[in-house]
Parts: structure tokens; C-alpha cells; sequence
């Protein structure tokens, strides 16, 4: 890896054109972590995931080792693995599922296992076409093997997967709409409280869900001991994670990075990584963790790439996912299209999101597009803020599930770091980049 | 008389029998069916119903939900063209105007010949290739727009049959893993579930 002496923790494997294959798993190490865990008990599984102070990969950073523990007791409780990545910019497991989907199942099957769940479910976004072969067939693989289904590796313990295709609905990426769309409903995020996954999830039981690099962190962290994870990175961020770089760089790309010991400017910057701006071009803005995050201007290049070293600033790292947009961007268009998306993919349930969205899209094309007033600007806050009072950071809740509050997010940093950009828009009857 | 061929019903049967419940196997069906038609036809959407045990209306209401499920006909090959955040600052709005002009349809029209239907895309998790575009939900790598008319060509020429099956997303693996867990665990497990499912719902007043 580059700039710290870090190893290579999820993707070790990606440097050979058969690394999705069981041969070339078995020939790394593979399954060897499984086999492991089987000879520990459950909790002793659980505990070095919690010594790892792993935190979740799917957006929210909770902490798996936590979440694990909340689990209720119950006679059958399910596991569901989160492969919908559908936020704007983001990659990452789209990498994992396609190019390490053993590894993947290796920590799918050593979660089951300390959770002592009756069944696993790897739910995968319908658009990975290749993905989802690529997964099913490792999972076909691996029964043939004999690391699922009865008695596995003859230790006794017993667990059947199934892989899940989604149908296209990013909405489907938070875990209650998941729940409900593997269910084979439509992808209505459920209310919390009462349903909360540990306590009523899939098919009513209690159910852990975790993102897909989560789980593909699992069989270092077992293989390697949690103490060895949570000796990477620092405060509340250990270990690696793959960041999803894109937009105006000159390499964009998904990189593993220690977390905490590397910044933005290294991850934009480095000729490894980013390799600095596109033709020679200055950075403007960037997106620190998916567009449902607030924005950065060049002056937090400095920041490191830690859960709360971003938080602290007013953003968040998200999903992982860094847009880098140069002097060449007009930063209205980038609005109205991150908003686009919002408006097309609100499922509708509560009014602020669906008519909110709907609004602040109509407004922000007129002003793209030369049918712009200057009470415009205040007409976006006042909607903004009515989706998510006070237009703080993390905002405030109005609705069942947090897209809604996402949505000011672009809209409220565009405003603040270029308003004159929207203010020209209005005067020049249009966008001034054509 | 199915209406889904015998190979594909027995596919379906399969699938219904991986899950605690057989609803939960209706998205993935519909994957099936639109596979051999292309779309969810009147007819498959009722053999769907009865086969996961819910009405045909509840089919169509649940697939109408999911972009990826086509309750009218489309073309051959979707071509989907993603214009999001990232693409879009690669030149994805240009491709899609040029996308559009080409092929003469606008977005979600169907070309005349019934090749191609043309889609604009919410992100597509290829954001370091920009603009990425997928027919049939396989990439085919960032496109200019030279290079889209040679891709469009190529798919009507039957050039990429090979990397991009007609209609089908799913199509190329039949088995999903399979159920090895004994069964008497399992049905004890279901029964202890529904029981343990039931208590909760008393318990928090309403059944969902
Ligand atoms: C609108 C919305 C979309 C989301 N999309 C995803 C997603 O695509 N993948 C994902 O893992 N988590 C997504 N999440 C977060 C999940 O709700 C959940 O927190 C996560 O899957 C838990 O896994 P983790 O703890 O391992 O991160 C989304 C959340 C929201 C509100
Ligand atoms: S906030 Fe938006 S997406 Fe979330 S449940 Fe409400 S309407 Fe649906
Ligand atoms: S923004 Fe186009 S693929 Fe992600």
C-alpha cells in the first residue's frame, strides 16, 4: 500500500486476473480464517471483531462488534449483507463483489457463525450483472467445498446463503428498505422505532445488516487477530478502507488507505493515487464521503481520512466516496443533477422528501438554465430547511429514513462556498459554461 | 400451460424453495421472466403470483417499483447511460444529447427496429471510468461518442452477443448455492420463528 507501511487488508487479490476464482483464493490464504474461527467459539469471534473497533463500511460508521451485540436473543436470526452500493460515486464493494467475491463469502460465513444466524443473505444491486455471476458462482464454489451449507468443514456448524439480486432502487441501499425489498416488497424504508433490524428485521426476526467491505474485512481481522486491525489508523478509525475517488483527477480509481494516517491531499494528490488535478487545472470543491454529504472546499485538503477527524469538520466520510471537481465545474449543474437524483429516487412515503426533492430540483434547473430569480436562492434554503430544520450537520430528522435530510446537504454547502456562481446565473439569464 | 418455459419454471421453483418465504423469491423471478420476454408480460406476472402465492396486482405494484423491471416492452439491449455527479463532470450529459441524436430516440425510447432502448442512468458504481455506460446492465466501459456509434452498430450487427446476452441480466448461472441445512432443522426453525414472530406482534400491538 501506498505511504504507510499498512498491509493490503481487502484488496490483496487484485493484482491477479483470476483473483475471483476459488483456485486462486485457496492458493492466498483463503478460507484458512473460516476454519479459524469454527475452532473458536462464537463469542470469541465476536470479541476479536470487537477488539477491532471495526466500524461499519456502508455509510453510518457504526461500530460491527456494537451492532453485533444488540442482536436479540432469539430461536432464528438472520444475517443480510448490504451489496446495493448505489450512492453517487461510489464503487467500492462494486470492486469486492466482483473481483474478490470469496473473501467476501469467507466473512459472510465467519459472521454467521458468531452470530449463530439460520441464514445469510448477500444482497446484491441488480445493475452488477457480472457481479452477481461472479458471486453466485464463488458461492457454488464454496458448497462444493464444503464452507457452506451442513456441517461445514465438519465442525458442526451448519448455515445455508443466498444471493439476493436487487432490481434498481438506490433507496433499497438503507437497511429497513433492504429488509423489505428481500422480502419481496416494494423498497419502503420501515419506521425505527419499532423496527430496528437487531430487534424486528427480515421476515419479522432479528437480523444484523452490513455492508459488503465490512464482512471482506472479516477474515484478516480473524486471521490476524483484532489487536492487529486496531493497531492501524487511530482514535475511533482503525484499519484500511477503500476510498472511491472521482471526478477531475488524473487517476481516478478505488484505493485502500490507512484510515486517519492519510489525508485528502494525499489521497487527490499523490502521483500513486490521485495524481493531482486534471490538465493542470485548481481544485475547487470536493465531496468527502457520497453526495449525501456536505461539501470541502481546497482549505480541508489537509483533513485525514478518519470517521470523526471529518465528522468534526461538518461532513462526514460516508461511503467512502471523493468527488474532486476543478476551476472548469459549474457548480449550479453539479447541484441540480445531485438533486436530480434525490427527487427521482424519493420513495415517496413522507412529504418533505417526496415534494421537497421535487422542488428544490424545478428551482435549481430554472436557475441552470436562464429562468432564475435572485429570491431563488433564499426560496432553496427555505425548502432545505424544511426538509431538515435548522440546516444542521448531521441534521435533523423529519422524515422515516435519512435521505430526505441529505438532500440540502449539496445544495446548502454550493450556496454558502459559491454563491456568486448562482448570482451570475441569475443576472446572465443562464449557466456561463454553456 | 406455463406461460415461463419448463427450463426457467423449474428455475423458479428452485428459487421460491431458497427462501423462509416464498414472496421473497419475486424479484428474482421476475429477472426470469424478463429474460425469456424481455418485459413482464400480463401472463408471466400471473404465473409469478401464484408461484410466490400473492396477486397478480401485487406483482405489477411491486415490480413497477424497481427500474429494472419493465412492465412494457422494451428493446433488446438497454442501453443504459449514466449522467450522475461523476460521470456527469466526465462528459456523461454530452454522450447522452449525442446518445439521443444518434439513435433518435429520446430517454426511455425504443429505437424502431425494437434493438435498443435508451436509458439515462442513476450512478452505476463505475464512477473512475467515466461516462459509463451499461447495455443490459454489463458495462461496456466509458464511451465517447465516436465510440458509441461503433457499440451501437456492433450490438445490432450481433458482434457482442457473446459479452451481452439479449435481454437476459442474470442470465449465465443457474444454481444460487442451494439449501444443505437439514430440513427438520429448519422446519423446527421456521415454526420456533413464527411462534417467537407471533409473541412480538401481541406484543407491540400490531400485526404488518
Ligand atoms: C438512503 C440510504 C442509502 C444507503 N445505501 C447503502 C448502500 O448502498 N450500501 C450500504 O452498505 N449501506 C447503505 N446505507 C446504509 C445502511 O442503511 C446501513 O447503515 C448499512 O448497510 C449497515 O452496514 P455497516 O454497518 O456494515 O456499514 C444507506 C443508507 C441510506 C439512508
Ligand atoms: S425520507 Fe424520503 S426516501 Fe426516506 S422514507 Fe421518507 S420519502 Fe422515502
Ligand atoms: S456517477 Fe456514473 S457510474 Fe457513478
Amino acid at each position: 500500500m501506498a505511504l504507510t507501511d499498512a498491509p493490503r487488508i481487502v484488496t490483496s487479490r487484485l493484482g491477479y486476473e483470476d483473483s475471483h476464482t476459488l483456485e486462486r483464493y485457496l492458493a492466498t490464504g483463503g478460507y484458512q480464517a473460516l476454519r479459524k474461527a469454527l475452532q473458536m467459539t462464537p463469542e470469541a469471534v465476536a470479541a476479536e471483531v470487537d477488539a477491532a473497533s471495526l466500524l461499519g463500511r456502508g455509510g453510518a460508521g457504526f461500530p460491527a462488534g456494537r451492532k453485533w451485540s444488540m442482536l436479540r436473543p432469539d430461536p432464528v436470526t438472520y444475517l443480510v449483507i448490504n451489496g446495493d452500493e448505489s450512492e453517487p460515486a461510489t464503487f467500492k464493494d462494486h470492486l469486492l463483489i466482483e473481483r474478490d467475491p470469496h473473501q467476501l463469502l469467507e466473512g459472510v460465513l465467519i459472521a454467521s457463525y458468531a452470530l449463530q444466524v439460520a441464514q445469510a443473505f448477500v444482497y446484491v444491486r441488480g445493475e452488477f450483472a457480472l457481479g452477481l455471476e461472479r458471486v453466485t458462482q464463488a458461492l457454488n464454489e464454496a458448497y462444493d467445498y464444503g464452507a457452506v451449507g451442513a456441517d461445514i468443514f465438519g465442525s458442526g456448524f451448519s448455515v445455508d446463503v443466498v444471493v439476493h439480486p436487487g432490481a434498481g432502487a438506490y433507496i433499497c441501499g438503507e437497511e429497513t428498505a433492504l429488509i423489505e425489498s428481500l422480502e419481496g416488497k416494494r423498497g419502503f424504508p420501515r419506521i425505527k422505532p419499532p423496527y430496528f433490524p437487531a430487534a424486528i428485521g427480515l421476515y419479522g426476526q432479528p437480523t444484523v445488516v452490513n455492508n459488503v467491505e465490512t464482512m471482506s474485512n472479516l477474515p484478516w481481522i480473524i486471521a490476524n487477530g483484532g489487536a492487529a486491525f486496531a493497531a492501524l489508523g487511530a482514535g475511533r478509525s482503525t484499519g484500511t478502507r477503500l476510498f472511491a475517488l472521482s471526478g477531475h483527477v488524473r487517476r481516478p480509481g478505488a484505493y485502500e488507505l490507512e484510515m486517519v494516517k492519510t489525508t485528502f491531499r494525499d489521497l487527490i494528490y499523490d502521483p500513486s493515487l490521485g495524481g493531482g488535478i486534471r490538465d493542470g487545472n485548481e481544485l475547487k470543491a470536493f465531496i468527502p464521503g457520497g453526495v449525501s454529504a456536505p461539501w470541502f472546499g481546497p482549505d480541508r485538503v489537509d483533513l485525514p481520512l478518519g470517521q470523526d477527524e471529518v465528522g468534526d469538520a461538518g461532513s462526514m466520510l460516508g461511503s467512502g466516496s471523493v468527488v474532486v471537481m476543478d476551476s472548469t465545474t459549474c457548480m449550479v449543474r453539479a447541484t441540480w443533477r445531485i438533486t436530480k437524483f434525490f427527487a427521482r429516487e424519493s420513495c415517496g412515503q413522507c412529504t418533505p422528501c417526496r415534494e421537497g426533492s421535487g422542488w428544490l430540483e424545478r428551482v435549481l434547473y430554472r436557475i441552470e438554465h436562464g429562468g432564475g430569480r435572485e429570491e431563488d436562492l433564499d426560496l432553496l434554503l427555505d425548502v432545505c430547511d424544511n426538509i431538515a430544520p435548522g440546516l444542521t450537520w448531521p441534521p435533523a430528522m423529519t422524515t422515516i429514513c435519512v435521505l430526505g435530510p441529505s438532500i440540502p446537504s449539496s445544495i446548502h454547502s454550493a450556496i454558502e462556498m459559491f454563491r456568486d456562481e448562482f448570482l451570475t446565473h441569475v443576472k446572465e439569464g443562464g449557466c456561463p459554461h454553456g | 400451460m406455463s406461460h415461463l418455459s419448463p427450463e426457467l419454471l423449474e428455475r423458479a421453483r428452485e428459487l421460491v424453495a431458497l427462501y423462509p418465504e416464498p414472496r421473497s423469491a419475486l424479484v428474482p423471478i421476475c429477472h426470469l421472466a424478463q429474460e425469456q420476454d424481455g418485459w413482464l408480460r400480463p401472463e408471466a406476472m400471473a404465473e409469478i403470483a401464484e408461484l410466490v402465492g400473492v396477486t397478480p396486482a401485487e406483482v405489477r405494484g411491486t415490480a413497477s417499483f424497481y427500474d429494472m423491471l419493465h412492465t412494457e416492452p422494451v428493446g433488446t439491449y438497454v442501453v443504459s447511460v449514466c449522467t450522475n455527479i461523476a460521470c456527469l463532470l466526465g462528459g456523461a450529459a454530452e454522450l447522452l444529447e449525442h446518445a439521443e441524436a444518434s439513435l433518435g430516440v429520446g430517454v426511455g425510447g425504443t429505437t424502431e427496429d425494437g434493438a435498443i432502448t435508451l436509458e439515462e442512468a442513476e450512478c452505476l458504481a463505475d464512477c473512475d471510468r467515466p461516462p459509463c455506460v451499461q447495455v443490459n446492465h454489463r458495462y461496456v466501459g466509458p464511451q465517447s461518442p465516436e465510440s458509441f456509434d461503433r457499440l451501437v452498430a456492433d450490438l445490432r450487427g450481433g458482434r457482442l452477443a457473446g459479452t451481452v446476452p439479449a435481454h437476459g441480466t442474470l442470465a449465465r448461472v443457474r444454481r444460487n448455492g442451494g439449501l444443505r441445512v437439514e430440513r427438520a432443522r429448519v422446519t423446527a426453525e421456521r415454526a420456533a420463528a413464527a411462534e417467537a414472530r407471533a409473541r412480538r406482534q401481541a406484543a407491540a400491538g400490531e400485526g404488518r
